[in-house]
């Protein structure tokens, strides 16, 4: 690279901030996209410095999906926003059970954000890109004026491919389907709440911030005919499962003492008022799929290190009402029902 | 989590829902009320009417403490923030609950008024040193169990002088009486109450003594009973036990936590920074006596309504919202036109539907399909 004859001298990764003209399409934003972008990112369709990345695709059906990530604070136990940023598309891309391909990304910058933190989550993208196998190909950079912003914003887009033969929607789910989660649910959330300012607790749970992809892959190698894969990330498990409800028109019955929930998690939704049910993920999905198919499918899952703690938490069941209903571990039933208002935000 | 779990096992549910059904007079019919929304939400959320018998039902009481705060008190807080330009500090729960003309404090914070939800009277304080050229002041709501943590704040406050309270911490027997009083209880025996699940967290503050009046008084028994669903099972029993033997005494479930006499520390801060309002309005229960509490002379200077001025607004409840007469256990959410109509958690019309701990977002949330097979169930029979 000839970073030293084009700009007389290196951006201060250290000590710098970023500015005004680091958006402004000039030579300071050329600097900025080189020295830090490029520098991380690397790879060859990025270098090209076009305005877009140039690829061959493969016949068959292409999915598309599009992630914000806005999340407080921006380096939390177990992530960052910008491992965040890259494992929410690919995962978003992973539950139509595709292959990702290739991500875009795109960074609103506050003025003063300091250019060392930025390098950082930069960073963290490039390594969770890597070792996902999903490299960012195009971006784009915008600044806006101190107060406009909060440090940094990220958006980011993948495409994947989805193997011949696979049928993945949440309009599929039917009667007698099982439901299985691939671990314990809540993590990413208490992990987030324990490093709020104004909440800061102690606790061991970091958050589970990854890219699910090889996790789909297995699963959909030993059980094509799974019929629903979601993320329940915002909302949480309710959430996720309430929307698949709602798609499929049916009703889910889950069984709370199979629900995998962390001691710790458990003891500060306790704490907090919170219930685990709802609270955010951003490394595990829901899979639906016919009951003759659940046990081999759960097997496929606790064969991954990402499902290793994977289980069957109830079925589908046939109810014009959509409701999600729960037998309590104390042997009652109650709905699970969407989140209303906001339980805590910019959890993402 | 271990020992919170303990008193949630089901193994010990089923054996206490045996000896409930048990013990049940099946000649007649037994209804008690749970005072607090602590004990509402638990019945909802670990489905415990449904282990109980068919002759045993809940109705639920005014202890929820954002319920039961009429409206012209949350106009009152929106005022302190438009006005006057403070910055108003409130727990997270007041947000969403309605004021006057289809505003809430949430509302009134995306239209530009400076409302900050806190998680405790430091970070109320925390705020007001870090702001030292605005008033900032805390929205102080809650039964006795908040109402300790608030006469801290204000003692801590010395000398911070853009910092004050908004008071309106209220007291839970005299509401229980006021319940017991009214004619729909005495007289009109629309409300059978036969017993009531006390307060929890509220008595292991002030202890169980302050029940033993008006069970006498009103010949009703009262067991303080815990916040976990085994300790509302536990506590129906001792219920159960006291009417069939024509018992009316103050019983206490919840020993690992409430003693006769309470936490006598905090009653004497609270003694210390608060004295008795003559009256309060609470939402439901109208102008209740001695029920409410105002901060001292003495710390005058932290008081936010005679630091303000504050106008008494004619706040009114939506038309249809039938919270009072939930609020005072007379209907039932179900009885209500809006629930579930117009009125959701999502959009909420009274406050009974804005907390989890209100009776409405209760069978909204946890209890609704019951409701609804209710209907379809009847409407098949019909059909």
């Amino acid at each position: 690279m000839n970073a030293h004859r084009r700009f007389p001298t290196r951006l201060n990764l250290r000590r710098g901030r970023v500015d005004m003209t680091h958006g402004a399409g000039g030579r300071a934003m050329a600097q900025l996209i080189e020295e830090v972008f490029v520098r991380h990112f690397d790879n060859e369709m990025l270098r090209a410095m076009n305005d877009q990345a140039a690829f061959g695709v493969e016949a068959g059906r292409m999915v598309m999906a599009t992630d914000g990530h806005v999340v407080s604070p921006l380096f939390f136990p177990g992530g960052d926003i910008g491992a965040l940023a890259v494992h929410g598309t690919i995962n978003d891309v992973a539950m139509a059970g595709a292959r990702p391909l290739y991500l875009s990304v795109g960074f609103i910058l506050e003025e003063g954000f300091p250019l060392a933190d930025l390098e950082r989550i930069v960073a963290s993208m490039a390594r969770a890109a890597f070792e996902a196998g999903v490299p960012v190909v195009t971006g784009d950079t915008k600044v806006v004026e101190r107060g406009k912003g909060d440090g940094v914003f990220i958006t980011t887009t993948g495409i994947g491919l989805v193997p011949e033969g696979l049928d993945i929607s949440a309009a599929n789910a039917r009667p007698g389907d099982k439901v299985l989660v691939s671990g314990h649910l809540g993590d990413h959330g208490v992990a987030i709440m324990s490093s709020r300012e104004n909440l800061e607790f102690e606790t061991a749970v970091v958050s589970d911030s990854a890219a699910l992809h090889g996790l789909v892959a297995a699963m959909v190698a030993e059980v094509p005919a799974i019929r629903t894969l979601r993320d329940p990330t915002r909302g949480g498990l309710a959430a996720a499962l309430n929307e698949i409800a709602q798609s499929a028109g049916v009703g889910m019955r889950l069984d709370e003492a199979a629900i995998p929930v962390r001691a710790e998690v458990g003891a500060a939704c306790e704490l907090l008022g919170l219930d685990p049910l709802y609270v955010a993920n951003e490394g595990k999905l829901v899979a639906i799929c016919p009951a003759g198919c659940a046990e081999s499918l759960l097997a496929a899952m606790r064969a991954h290190p990402l499902g290793a703690d994977a289980a069957i938490i109830g079925e589908v069941v046939a109810d014009d009402m959509g409701f999600v209903t729960m037998e309590t571990g104390f042997g009652g039933t109650r709905i699970v029902d969407w989140l209303a208002g906001e339980q805590l935000p910019r959890i993402c | 989590m271990k020992y919170v779990d303990d008193f949630r096992r089901r193994d010990i549910a089923q054996g206490l829902a045996a000896q409930i059904a048990a013990e049940v007079d099946p000649s007649r019919e037994y209804a008690f009320m749970e005072f607090c929304g602590g004990h509402t939400h638990a019945i909802f959320r670990y489905g415990v009417q449904d282990l109980m018998p068919a002759n045993l039902r809940f109705v639920h009481g005014p202890g929820c403490p954002v319920c039961v705060l009429p409206i012209a008190r949350i106009d009152n807080a929106i005022d302190l923030a438009e006005r006057h330009g403070a910055i108003v500090c409130s727990y997270g729960d007041m947000m969403r609950v309605p004021a006057s003309k289809k505003r809430s404090l949430i509302r009134a914070k995306a239209e530009g008024a400076d409302i900050r939800m806190v998680y405790s009277t430091r970070d109320a304080l925390k705020i007001a040193r870090e702001n030292p050229d605005r008033e900032v002041v805390f929205f102080a709501i809650g039964f006795e169990t908040t109402t300790p943590p608030t006469a801290v704040a204000i003692r801590q406050a010395e000398g911070l002088e853009n910092f004050s309270v908004f008071c309106n911490h209220v007291l839970t027997p005299s509401a229980i009486q006021h319940i017991l009083q009214s004619p729909e209880v005495r007289e009109m025996g629309r409300v059978r109450i036969d017993g009531f699940l006390g307060p929890s967290h509220v008595s292991s503050i002030i202890g169980s003594a302050p029940y033993e009046y008006f069970a006498e008084e009103f010949q009703k028994p009262v067991v303080i009973a815990g916040f976990e669903p085994l300790d509302v099972m536990q506590s129906t029993l001792m219920l159960v036990r006291q009417v069939n033997e024509g018992r009316f005494e103050v019983e206490n479930e919840y020993t690992r936590v409430v003693s006769r006499e309470g936490n006598l520390k905090a009653q004497a801060l609270v003694g210390e920074v608060f004295e008795l309002r003559a009256r309060f309005e609470w939402r439901g229960l109208g102008e209740v006596p001695f029920s409410a509490l105002r901060i001292r002379e003495r710390y005058a200077a932290f008081d936010a309504e005679r630091r303000f001025a504050l106008s008494e607004s004619q706040g009114r409840d939506v038309k249809g919202c039938e919270c009072p007469a939930i609020l005072r256990g007379v209907k039932t959410p179900t009885d209500c036109k809006l629930f579930g109509t117009v009125c959701t958690p999502d959009n909420p019309q009274g406050s009974c539907m804005v907390s989890s701990e209100g009776s409405c977002a209760a069978y909204w949330s946890y209890g609704r399909f019951r409701i609804d097979r209710q209907r379809q169930g009847a409407r098949e029979d019909a059909a």
